[in-house]
């Protein structure tokens, strides 16, 4: 139990960082126009993995979070975070998870969808963002980043379950006292 | 088939979005800057760690390098006080020739130096958030600039922290003004400019043949925001809107809002 809940801190720990980072990259957001935001692609893997409520509670935070370090109205991106998490988490059952490629398009899914569903929940707001059809393009690239972490968050959060969980070995069937012993010299002869 | 926790999830969230949406805007900012408190510590850590760094590389530079930068920086300070003795001479005789017209006197701008230390985390809006807040005195509205030129106005304040909308921002339009023909035009908020290259467009220019790229723009201080005589970019090329009523310049900014590490922000 305690080492399932580090598991958890360490999903919560992950999502914060990269949503400080997405503030603080300003080289990643020169080159390629766009921040590095990688909270979807996180999200994605939390619904395919976790339950409803951890799933809820991560899309709800995190969402806060990033609204808190912009300038957008609060609760915006948690809503967006929270349809995409919602959705996944409903139908993951349907979904091949465990594939490397099914992994890599529900990061573009996610990623784009996420980011689409922040800007038209902005566009009805009091004030309107900067949109053009290059904002498609920004929405694009953002989908294909998230494609490209959500394989790699599968493998990070895997490789820390496995180095922090606690993990019971496999007991045997076998009991002594119920074996039997087969021959000429045994004791049941 | 939703199940009774899916509608438990999908309701509490519901509840608490709509909820968030509908606060009253200093409760929705004091619940934003509460949450942001979070991120302190990182702020602080990366602080610490860029001071660090600088110190660092400060010991790596080699002693005849800092003895060149010396010998510049004595050459520039010498240029720099005498500049400043005939700026004296002309602010004396600006003010001499004020009084003489009856005209009320210019209060001087007083400036803090603010360091950048995020971009907004959202794709949409063009803002950055520097290290001053209310405690320092900050108010929203404040003109924010570099040596380069204007920056943009800061648009909200915290604590400890302050955003500002940068130029073409969808808070942020400008007014200008171009330096040697007198025409005044717009930088609309929200358009869409190249980030990038820090290109702008400037709207309803009059149609004066005699605006020419390379001609400097400057604040025109109509709006009652930004103070006049502010640089603002380069003008690189104009074209006639369609109707032919008003003429479009592509505007190079005088700041490149993309790598601003320090920058002023004014007050009166």
């Amino acid at each position: 139990m305690i080492a399932s809940r580090l598991s958890l801190f360490l999903l919560f720990l992950v999502t914060w960082l990269a949503i400080f980072a997405q503030s603080q990259f300003t080289g990643f957001r020169d080159t390629f126009a766009i921040p590095f935001s990688i909270v979807p692609a996180l999200l994605a893997y939390t619904a395919l993995t976790h339950g409803l409520g951890i799933t809820t509670c991560l899309a709800l935070l995190s969402g806060l979070w990033i609204d808190s370090l912009s300038i957008s109205p609060i609760g915006v991106s948690s809503a967006s975070l929270f349809l995409i998490a919602f959705g996944l988490q409903f139908r993951r059952h349907l979904i091949l998870r465990e594939q490397t490629y099914a992994q890599f398009w529900i990061g573009f899914a996610a990623g784009f969808l996420a980011h689409f569903l922040i800007l038209v929940l902005l566009s009805v707001g009091p004030i309107e963002p900067v949109i053009s059809w290059f904002s498609l393009w920004k929405i694009s690239l953002l989908g294909f980043l998230n494609a490209l972490v959500c394989p790699l968050a599968f493998v990070l959060f895997d490789t820390l379950s496995k180095t922090f969980d606690y993990h019971p070995i496999a007991s045997l069937n076998f009991r002594a006292d119920r074996e039997t012993v087969r021959g000429r010299h045994s004791r049941n002869h | 088939m939703l199940k009774k926790p899916h509608y438990i999830a999908i309701g509490g969230t519901l509840l608490l979005l709509i909820t968030l949406m509908n606060l009253p805007a200093s409760v929705a900012e004091r619940f934003k800057r509460g949450i942001g408190l979070s991120f302190l510590p990182l702020f602080g850590l990366r602080s610490a760690a860029s001071s660090f760094l600088d110190r660092a590389s400060f010991q790596l530079i080699p002693r005849s390098a800092l003895i060149d930068e010396l010998i510049r920086a004595q050459r520039e300070n010498a240029n720099l006080q005498l500049a400043h003795l005939q700026n004296k001479e002309i602010l004396a005789e600006n003010s001499r020739l004020r009084s003489a017209l009856a005209l009320p006197p210019r209060s001087p701008l007083k400036k803090q130096l603010a360091q950048v230390i995020g971009r907004d985390s959202s794709t949409w809006w063009r803002t950055l958030r520097v290290d001053l807040g209310s405690r320092d005195g900050i108010k929203p509205n404040q003109v924010v600039v570099t040596a380069d030129g204007l920056v943009g106005r800061i648009s909200q304040v915290g604590l400890t922290h302050s955003d500002v909308a940068l130029i073409g921002d969808a808070e942020c339009g400008v007014a200008i003004i171009i330096q040697k023909t007198r025409d005044q035009g717009i930088i609309k908020p929200g358009q869409v400019g190249d980030d990038a290259s820090g290109q702008l467009d400037v709207s309803f220019l009059q149609n004066s043949p005699e605006v020419m790229a390379g001609d400097l723009a400057m604040t025109s201080g109509l709006g009652g925001i930004f103070p006049a005589g502010v640089p603002v970019g380069a003008i690189l090329h104009t074209r006639a809107t369609e109707g032919g009523l008003f003429t479009t310049a592509r505007l190079r900014l005088a700041v490149h809002l993309n790598r601003l590490e320090e920058v002023w922000v004014l007050s009166q």
